[in-house]
C-alpha cells in the first residue's frame, strides 16, 4: 500500500517535470514570436513567482507541523455524532485544520460515519477539509484580500451547512 | 514584503517555535515534510507562473474581459465554473491564478465561482468518494457544491 503510493507520487513528479518541460517549451517559443512583449511577460511571471516564494515555505511548513500534531485518531475522537450547532462548528473547525489533501479526508468520513456521525457534519467536514482550510485562507488573503477572502469564508460556511442539512433530508427520504 | 506576507510568516514561526521546545524530533519531522512537499511543489508553481505570464503578458484585458468580464454574464460565469470544476489544480495555487485572471480584467463573481468549484468540487477524487461514501452522497455533495459555488460567487459580486 505505502510502495503503490510512493510509487504513484514518483509518476505524479515526474509527469509534474515532463510537463514543466512542456510549458518551458512554449513560453521559449512564444517569446521568440513576440521579442516585443518578452519583457511585460517575464515581468509577470517574476512578480508572480517572488508573491508565492514569498509565503509558500511558511504554508508548507504549517502544514508539516499540523501533520505532525493533529492525528487523524485526535479528529474522529473529537468529532461529534449531533448535528447542533456545536457539532457543526467542531466539524469546520477539524476539517480546516490542514492535515493533509482531499484523499486523506474520505477514508476519514467512512469511519466518522461508521462511528455515527450524521450526513451534515460529515458534509460539512468534507466540505471545510476542501475548501476553508487554514493554509487556503491565508494564501487567499495574500493574493486577494482580506475582504474578498473573509467574505468567501462566510458565505461558504453559511452554504456549506445549508448542503449538509439538503444531503442528511434526502438521505432520510429515500434512506 | 508585503504586510500580508510578513504576517503569514510570523503566525508560523510562531508554531514553529512553539512546536520546536515542545517536541524537537516532531518538529524537524514536520520541516523535512514541509521541504519535500515544497520541492514537489516546484515544477507546477513554475507552470503556473509561465502560464500567469503568458496570459497576462499576451491575451489583452479585452480578450478575457469578453470571456470572464463583467459582461460577459451567465455563460462566462458557467463556463469558468465548469474550468474550475474540471481543472486538477493544487488549491493552493488556485489563488494567485485567480488573482492574475482579476489584474487581467475578469470579472469578481467569475474569480469567486473559479476558487470555489476547484477546491470543493474534485473530479479526480470523486471515484474514490463514490466508492468510500456511496454514490447518492458522492453525486450530491459535488452537485450541490456546483450549485452553491455560483450562488457564493453572485452574493459575493454583489457585496464586494
Amino acid at each position: 500500500m505505502k510502495n503503490a503510493t510512493k510509487d504513484k507520487q514518483a509518476k505524479e513528479g515526474r509527469k509534474n517535470l515532463i510537463g514543466l518541460g512542456f510549458v518551458a517549451l512554449i513560453f521559449l517559443i512564444i517569446l521568440k514570436i513576440f521579442p516585443e512583449k518578452s519583457s511585460s511577460v517575464m515581468d509577470v511571471s517574476l512578480f508572480y513567482f517572488k508573491e508565492m516564494m514569498l509565503i509558500f515555505p511558511a504554508i508548507v511548513l504549517l502544514m508539516g507541523l499540523f501533520m505532525v500534531w493533529i492525528s487523524k485518531d485526535i479528529v474522529l475522537k473529537y468529532m461529534g455524532t449531533t448535528s447542533s450547532l456545536k457539532g457543526i462548528i467542531i466539524s469546520i473547525i477539524l476539517g480546516a485544520l490542514p492535515t493533509g489533501p482531499l484523499y486523506v479526508a474520505f477514508p476519514l468520513a467512512l469511519a466518522l460515519k461508521n462511528k455515527g456521525a450524521s450526513i451534515t457534519n460529515i458534509v460539512v467536514f468534507l466540505s471545510a477539509w476542501a475548501c476553508i482550510k487554514i493554509p487556503q485562507e491565508l494564501v487567499e488573503f495574500q493574493f486577494l484580500g482580506l475582504k474578498f477572502m473573509a467574505v468567501r469564508l462566510a458565505l461558504t460556511i453559511i452554504f456549506v451547512t445549508i448542503m449538509g442539512m439538503i444531503i442528511e433530508k434526502l438521505n432520510k427520504v429515500t434512506g | 514584503m508585503n504586510p500580508t506576507a510578513i504576517f503569514i510568516n510570523s503566525f508560523v514561526l510562531l508554531f514553529l517555535i512553539v512546536s520546536f521546545f515542545k517536541d524537537k524530533s516532531k518538529t524537524k519531522n514536520a520541516t523535512k515534510v514541509a521541504l519535500k512537499s515544497l520541492l514537489k511543489m516546484l515544477p507546477v508553481v513554475l507552470i503556473i507562473v509561465i502560464l500567469i505570464g503568458l496570459l497576462l503578458g499576451l491575451a489583452p484585458p479585452e480578450t478575457i474581459s469578453k470571456f470572464i468580464g463583467e459582461q460577459s454574464g451567465w455563460g462566462g460565469l458557467l463556463l469558468i465554473a465548469i474550468l474550475g470544476t474540471v481543472a486538477h489544480i493544487p488549491s493552493l495555487l488556485a489563488f494567485p491564478i485567480a488573482a492574475s485572471l482579476l489584474d487581467s480584467g475578469a470579472a469578481l463573481t467569475s474569480v469567486a465561482v473559479f476558487i470555489t468549484t476547484l477546491t470543493m468540487i474534485g473530479i479526480v477524487t470523486l471515484p474514490l468518494e463514490i466508492q468510500l461514501m456511496g454514490k447518492k452522497f458522492a453525486l450530491l455533495r459535488n452537485g450541490i457544491s456546483f450549485i452553491i459555488a455560483i450562488l457564493i460567487a453572485l452574493i459575493m459580486g454583489a457585496v464586494i
